[in-house]
């Protein structure tokens, strides 16, 4: 009832979209493929950007598209974020701001305040777009979207447009909009880094269709995912700040099955933290290893295994209390160690990404 | 050697007279009849005529300019005139070629009475006539009425044709009901054509001479001087005649 | 310097100018509007069709005009039956010629000036809530603005310059139909050299200005980043 129903069928000549959906009503959802995948065509339906020739969408209980309902998107309650920022070139940062704001006649639930706050762009108020950085300019346009009140924040690609720098200037805000916003946002990515660090919910797609949908720590760890993430498979582990070991500069981040220490950032004890271990980090032993560099070894046990993309090389999923870590080994060490479901092992991990 | 060149040059033109070919700028009312009199013309002589028609006033500023027409059929008398002054045409060579005749004419069989009363009655939006201020034809239209007293009253219904063709078009399209123009232009078998006309009697008008001119291009030119001396002759009078005009 | 005809037929000039232009923008405008964004079969013979007067010879468009407007045609007996007369040898005429003869101006410039924004501000604009005629006023009309005054100072201009058609069925009656390009042709038509180079010279000179005047414009990125 709360959520989203999105059945869409759309044919285009070398392209269609064949969608059916249930995208929970919280959170963010990361709808995430390779270029071509669809992934932008779905937001953009779901937007009314496209009007597929057979449809059906519902959210939160409206009916906004069936056979014989079509809202237009300027009546949708939405926010839309582009992949370019596209501000109005007539209009200064407040107007832009503005623009949506005047038009809308929805609750106020983020303010066009508290959106300016968020962004960090009360100090451009007065300036045109084109004397704006890239970074600045996709900051205004998330606020623009932010400030027309929407139930829902529909977003395509905010980063994809910008360079290594700006994204990192941008990605700490939109890791505060994840906190801070209560309404759901759908976010359209290729990045693995991205979803791993903004998602909570995930939709895989490939040629216009869905190939995984599911919340984001169970999907990534599943070893059948449908899509070639090469160098960026690894999971995601939902966690907190133990302890910081100033006289080392470490935190401690604990997890559902074990703790992992990492490099601190400054994050104070007892916040929510977001950990994510890649696959290629991850290495086991059968007995328990001989002191070494890495810091960071656990116990757990085998729980299954997996193809990976190189017929050398095997993913292996390990069980460590009620979290689960995916390992990649080579096809020839899992046969010399004998690796089999149930077999107890050492994980050792070689690094870990904290992210906020 | 010199007498050598000089024979060679003269050969040579002898030689050229023979199939001499000369440009002539035609008033426009005279379309028809000069379009039938080269044709006889080139027949009898040998020489070719080509012709350009358009009005007497932008061949005038193309004379001075340097065109290169040889021959001027002129629609009025004062322009050949004015070129001999000016030096632009042959001192001697004006004559009349034509006299030519008004009508009053429109493309409505019922519209325009056989004495003209029409003008004094009314019932017309709009009365075609060629620019007075240029076009012979135009000024005695305006002549016309300003001798049957209608000039005033008729004066907001007057749209101006550039010339006295565009102003037949405007009539013949019935854009203007009726209008002034040369009997030329609508005579077939030697009465008006189609439509109803009032052929306007000689003495409401000074008589519009057509006076043809050898330009300074056509000095000596043999067939500039044929064509001149062939308008005269007998066959090319009974064309002009058979178009309605006056022989002088 | 200027005598009072002359006056009068450059007040003319201006006059049916600056009416063209107005009904041109009103006219021009959606149908550079449907050109810019539409994608059917009849884009092609619109555009067609809106570029003709470019390529035809003014006679061929006043002659059809004439044919049209006057009392057999059938837009003259459609005005003839709304009790408005005919068209030719009038002012309204002469706007009505004008207004097709100068299309072109008005939709080529606007049309580019409409493609040149591209779909993406529009797309902007309905996630902010403004339904398409909002759309179009508070976004398409900010950023066409350089298009609207070129086509607008080209449509001018060239109306300005329009002879051939107003020859053909304006009837020359001063201050009616006898525009300025008329009035000069007149006086070249009556050996009046001096007075066609007067009235000539204001011509050329506007004529040079607007020009000038265009094409030293700093041009302004037309579309919203």
């Amino acid at each position: 009832m709360d959520g989203i129903n999105a059945r869409f069928k759309l044919d285009w000549p070398g392209f269609t979209l064949d969608v059916d959906l249930a995208l929970p009503g919280r959170g963010v959802t990361a709808l995430f493929g390779h270029s071509g995948s669809g992934k932008t065509t779905l937001l953009r339906c779901l937007a009314g950007l496209e009007r597929p020739s057979h449809g059906r969408l519902e959210f939160k209980g409206k009916i906004w598209q069936d056979e014989n309902t079509w809202l237009p998107t300027h009546q949708r309650p939405i926010g839309y974020v582009f992949q370019e920022a596209s501000l109005f070139a007539h209009l200064n940062v407040l107007g832009n701001l503005n623009f949506g704001l005047k038009r809308s006649a929805t609750a106020q639930r983020v303010g066009l305040e508290q959106a300016i706050e968020l962004l960090g762009i009360g100090h451009l108020l007065a300036r045109k777009p084109d004397t704006l950085s890239g970074g600045e300019r996709q900051r205004v346009g998330i606020a623009r979207a932010l400030a027309v009140g929407p139930e829902i924040l529909l977003m395509d690609e905010p980063l994809a447009a910008l360079d290594l720098k700006r994204k990192q200037e941008i990605l700490p805000y939109l890791e505060r909009l994840h906190d801070e916003l209560a309404i759901p946002v759908i976010y359209v990515s290729h990045s693995p880094d991205e979803v791993a660090r903004l998602a909570d919910h995930i939709v895989a797609m490939d040629g216009g269709r869905v190939v995984a949908d599911g919340p984001l720590v169970e999907t990534l760890a599943r070893l059948d995912l449908p899509i070639r993430l090469g160098e960026d498979v690894g999971v995601v582990l939902d966690a907190t700040v133990g302890t910081v070991d100033t006289e080392w500069h470490l935190a401690r981040v604990d997890f559902a099955g074990g703790s992992l220490w990492t490099r601190d950032r400054g994050v104070p004890t007892g916040k929510h933290v977001r950990v994510r271990v890649l696959a290629r980090d991850v290495s086991l032993a059968v007995h328990h290893p001989e002191p070494s560099s890495i810091q960071n070894v656990l116990d757990g046990t085998v729980e299954s295994m997996g193809d990976d993309d190189h017929p050398g090389l095997l993913l292996v999923r390990v069980q460590i209390g009620a979290s689960q870590l995916v390992a990649r080994l080579t096809r020839r060490s899992a046969a010399q160690l004998g690796i089999a479901p149930g077999l107890p092992v050492s994980v050792q991990i070689k690094s870990v990404a904290l992210m906020e | 050697m010199k007498r050598l060149s000089t024979l060679i040059l003269s050969l040579l033109a002898i030689a050229t007279a023979h199939a001499d070919e000369v440009q002539v700028a035609v008033a426009a009312n005279f379309t028809g009849p000069m379009q039938v009199i080269s044709v006889l013309f080139e027949r009898d002589t040998g020489h070719k005529a080509s012709l350009s028609f358009g009005s007497t006033g932008k061949f005038y500023a193309q004379i001075v300019n340097g065109a290169p027409f040889q021959v001027l059929l002129s629609a009025d008398d004062e322009t050949p005139a004015k070129l001999v002054k000016e030096g632009h045409a042959v001192a001697g060579t004006p004559f009349t070629y034509a006299i030519g005749k008004l009508v009053l004419w429109s493309a409505d069989a019922k519209l325009v009475d056989a004495r003209g009363e029409v003008l004094k009655k009314g019932g017309f939006k709009h009365l075609s006539l060629a620019n007075p201020k240029t076009a012979p034809y135009g000024k005695a239209g305006m002549q016309v009425m300003t001798q049957l007293g209608v000039a005033e009253s008729i004066k907001p219904l007057l749209v101006q044709g550039e010339n006295i063709s565009q102003t037949h078009q405007f009539i013949a399209t019935g854009a203007a009901e009726l209008g002034f123009i040369a009997y030329s232009q609508v005579i077939k078998n030697g009465a008006i054509g189609s439509g109803s006309g009032w052929l306007v009697p000689a003495n409401l008008y000074d008589p519009i001479r057509q006076d043809a001119v050898i330009l300074a291009k056509g000095k000596d030119k043999p067939a500039a001087v044929a064509l001149m001396n062939y308008l005269k002759g007998e066959k090319a009078l009974a064309v002009i005649k058979s178009f309605g005009y006056e022989l002088r | 310097m200027l005598t009072d005809s002359d006056l009068q037929a450059i007040w003319l000039t201006t006059r049916l100018a600056g009416i063209t232009t107005l009904i041109l923008l009103l006219v021009g405008t959606p149908i550079a509007w449907r050109l810019a964004r539409s994608r059917s079969w009849w884009k092609g013979p619109l555009g067609a069709v809106v570029a003709l007067p470019l390529v035809l010879p003014p006679s061929v468009l006043g002659f059809y005009l004439l044919l049209t407007m006057g009392p057999h045609g059938p837009v003259g007996q459609l005005t003839a039956s709304l009790g408005l007369g005919t068209l030719p040898f009038t002012f309204w005429g002469l706007v009505v010629a004008s207004s097709f003869y100068s299309l072109p101006f008005m939709v080529q410039p606007l049309q580019s000036a409409f493609e040149s924004i591209g779909e993406r501000p529009l797309e902007v604009a309905a996630t902010l809530r403004a339904s398409p005629l909002d759309t179009f006023f508070s976004v398409v009309l900010p950023l066409a603005k350089p298009g609207f005054i070129t086509a607008s100072v080209l449509t001018f201009a060239h109306t300005v310059g329009e002879f051939g058609v107003v020859l053909m069925i304006g009837g020359n009656i001063p201050g009616v139909t006898r525009v300025a390009s008329v009035q000069i042709y007149d006086h070249v038509e009556a050996m009046e050299y001096a007075d066609a180079h007067r009235l000539a010279a204001v011509m050329l000179i506007f004529s040079f200005t607007v020009l000038l005047a265009m094409y030293t414009r700093r041009p302004k990125p037309a579309r919203g980043d």
